[in-house]
């Protein structure tokens, strides 16, 4: 094999899988290009919003007071939405500030904040680049080529985000299954500091974060997000694939009945759009890592290689992203010190992250989405609880019934029935 | 009243490099057709970068695209080419 490198190792994608494996494998002293096809890392790159941050702080120390982020998180909000009425769940808890347990973020604030701490580390930038495709010798990825331009190096790794055209080129990621997939619309509303602090309940820099089920997304397998930001509030709705096509409505549409729900107009009122956006997303973290992540010479991590868990109740993407880059520079670490960039030699990169809380996650939570699966996710329970709670506080002048009795009742006049409901019940509480 | 403009009004709003030379997305009409993607590229996309002709030509405004990727993943095999546009063009999210 060649030994004749321009860079120990190319990272392609500047997103937070890229740049944290960028930066570690800088910091431990290699030869690292990271190249980005945005014309400024961060441009290209939208998420939700919400950061669970922990795993952070131990590649850039201090990250919730030195990076850009928006809020922090201390209060979360599910919401069951439905045609006129909806239920919260409203949960705020103090200890959720300290230590820092979730942030806000606007990825074209963060990402380049994040790409600066990887050029202090040694990590050559390269933006405006698109890689075009893998260069090979045999079996061996050896490096890229971009437009008219080669580069080689002993490892490839590809953070090129959910769509990878370097992981399906290399033949490790077939054309994904639609179900697996959703699309996000995100909405970015300007509100003044004071309008968010009064609107939202919360003071300094902590925020909010709503997870809506149910008459958000028309009955779309799916959900509905809110977050605050420091001056603004990202919010907009994930419709998974398979039923965006199967209920026959546009993306856009739901998008904008959303924001316009009785729920929810209110929360934005008298804002001004910033910015419309929208974003791929993996609704089958579980499924899709279960391919191969290496090929010799090449290295599959953050949302490229699948790493996303929707638990229902929290999205997760960047924390995962993070850990994967982290795994993948410690295995390609002692690759490069073992001089062996077969697969054999990456092998560390899968057991380093059985290791780490992804390996771990992944198989907690592998049930979630056939459970999320089920479409009385989406319509029948929003209603159900608003009946009972309708027949608690509706003070109709008919004689009062016990709480049981009154949610009997709301089951019957439902198309649920009581085992149903327990199974349901009991099928999320497994997989959740 | 939400704070949202027509499509059209928001993405203007938006930061693009337009890329005058090469254009990253193409409709094979006779397989959309076909297939019925061509129609459903026109629902899901959310920049609405999809519109159909009265004759039922697929039409596309490529300087729309937020490149999420949404209509490679659902379009039938052969009806869509789409690929990232050339590095430094395309959107260029300020809040992201």
């Amino acid at each position: 094999m060649s030994t004749d490198v321009d860079f120990d190792v190319i990272v392609i994608g500047a997103g937070i899988a890229g740049m944290v494996c960028a930066h570690q494998l800088a910091r431990a002293g290699h030869e690292v290009v990271l190249i980005e096809r945005g014309q400024e890392p961060g441009t290209k790159n939208l998420s939700g919003g919400v950061l669970y941050c922990r795993v952070l702080e131990a590649v850039f120390p201090g990250f919730v007071e030195r990076a850009p982020v928006e809020r922090r998180i201390t209060r979360n909000v599910l919401s069951f939405l439905n045609d006129t009425s909806h239920l919260n769940v409203d949960y705020w808890d103090s200890r959720l500030a300290e230590p820092v347990n979730a942030v806000t973020v606007l990825r074209a604030k963060l990402d380049p904040w994040m790409a600066a701490e990887c050029e202090q580390a040694g990590v050559m930038v390269m933006p405006g680049v698109r890689v075009d495709a893998l260069l090979r010798e045999g079996d061996q990825v050896v490096g890229v080529r971009a437009g008219d331009d080669e580069l080689r190096a002993h490892v490839v790794v590809a953070a090129d985000g959910v769509n990878s055209f370097i992981a399906q080129e290399a033949g490790v990621r077939p054309k994904e299954p639609i179900k697996h997939l959703a699309v996000g619309v995100k909405s970015v509303i300007a509100l003044p500091r004071t309008t968010i602090e009064d609107r939202f309940r919360v003071s300094g820099d902590e925020g909010v974060a709503y997870a809506f089920v149910g008459d958000c997304t028309q009955s779309i397998a799916g959900g509905g997000f809110l977050y605050t930001n420091l001056d603004s509030v990202s919010l907009g709705v994930v419709l998974r694939l398979d039923d965006l096509e199967a209920k026959g409505l546009s993306s856009a549409d739901v998008h904008d009945r959303f924001l316009a729900h009785p729920a929810v107009e209110p929360l934005i009122r008298g804002g001004e759009l910033l910015e419309y956006g929208c974003h791929l997303t993996i609704e089958d973290g579980p499924a899709m890592v279960a391919h191969d992540l290496t090929r010799p010479g090449l290295v599959i991590i953050g949302d490229a290689a699948g790493f996303t868990l929707n638990t229902g109740l929290t999205i997760r993407g960047m924390d995962l992203a993070a850990a994967s880059g982290m795994a993948a520079a410690t295995a390609i670490t002692a690759a490069l010190k073992a001089g062996d960039f077969s697969d054999d030699g990456l092998s560390g990169y899968r057991a380093e992250l059985d290791r780490s809380f992804v390996g771990a996650d992944l198989k907690t939570y592998a049930k979630a989405p056939a459970f999320l699966e089920n479409p009385r996710m989406y319509s029948e329970y929003g209603q159900l609880l608003a009946e009972v709670f309708h027949g608690i506080y509706a003070h109709d002048l008919t004689p009062r019934k016990h709480l049981v009795s009154t949610a009997m009742a709301a089951v019957k006049r439902s198309r649920l029935t009581l085992g149903r409901l327990m199974l349901d019940g009991w099928a999320g509480a497994r997989a959740l | 009243m939400t704070p949202l403009p027509s499509i059209t009004e928001r993405l203007a709003r938006n930061t693009y490099h337009l890329d005058e030379d090469e254009n990253h997305i193409e409709v094979n009409q006779e397989i959309a057709r076909r297939t019925g993607t061509g129609k459903l590229l026109v629902r899901i996309c959310p920049a609405q970068v999809y519109g159909e002709a009265p004759d039922g030509t697929i039409t596309v405004n490529y300087a729309a695209c937020l490149e999420c990727g949404t209509c490679k993943a659902m379009a039938a095999p052969g009806a869509l080419t789409w690929h990232y546009p050339r590095g430094g063009f395309g959107i260029a999210y300020r809040e992201g």
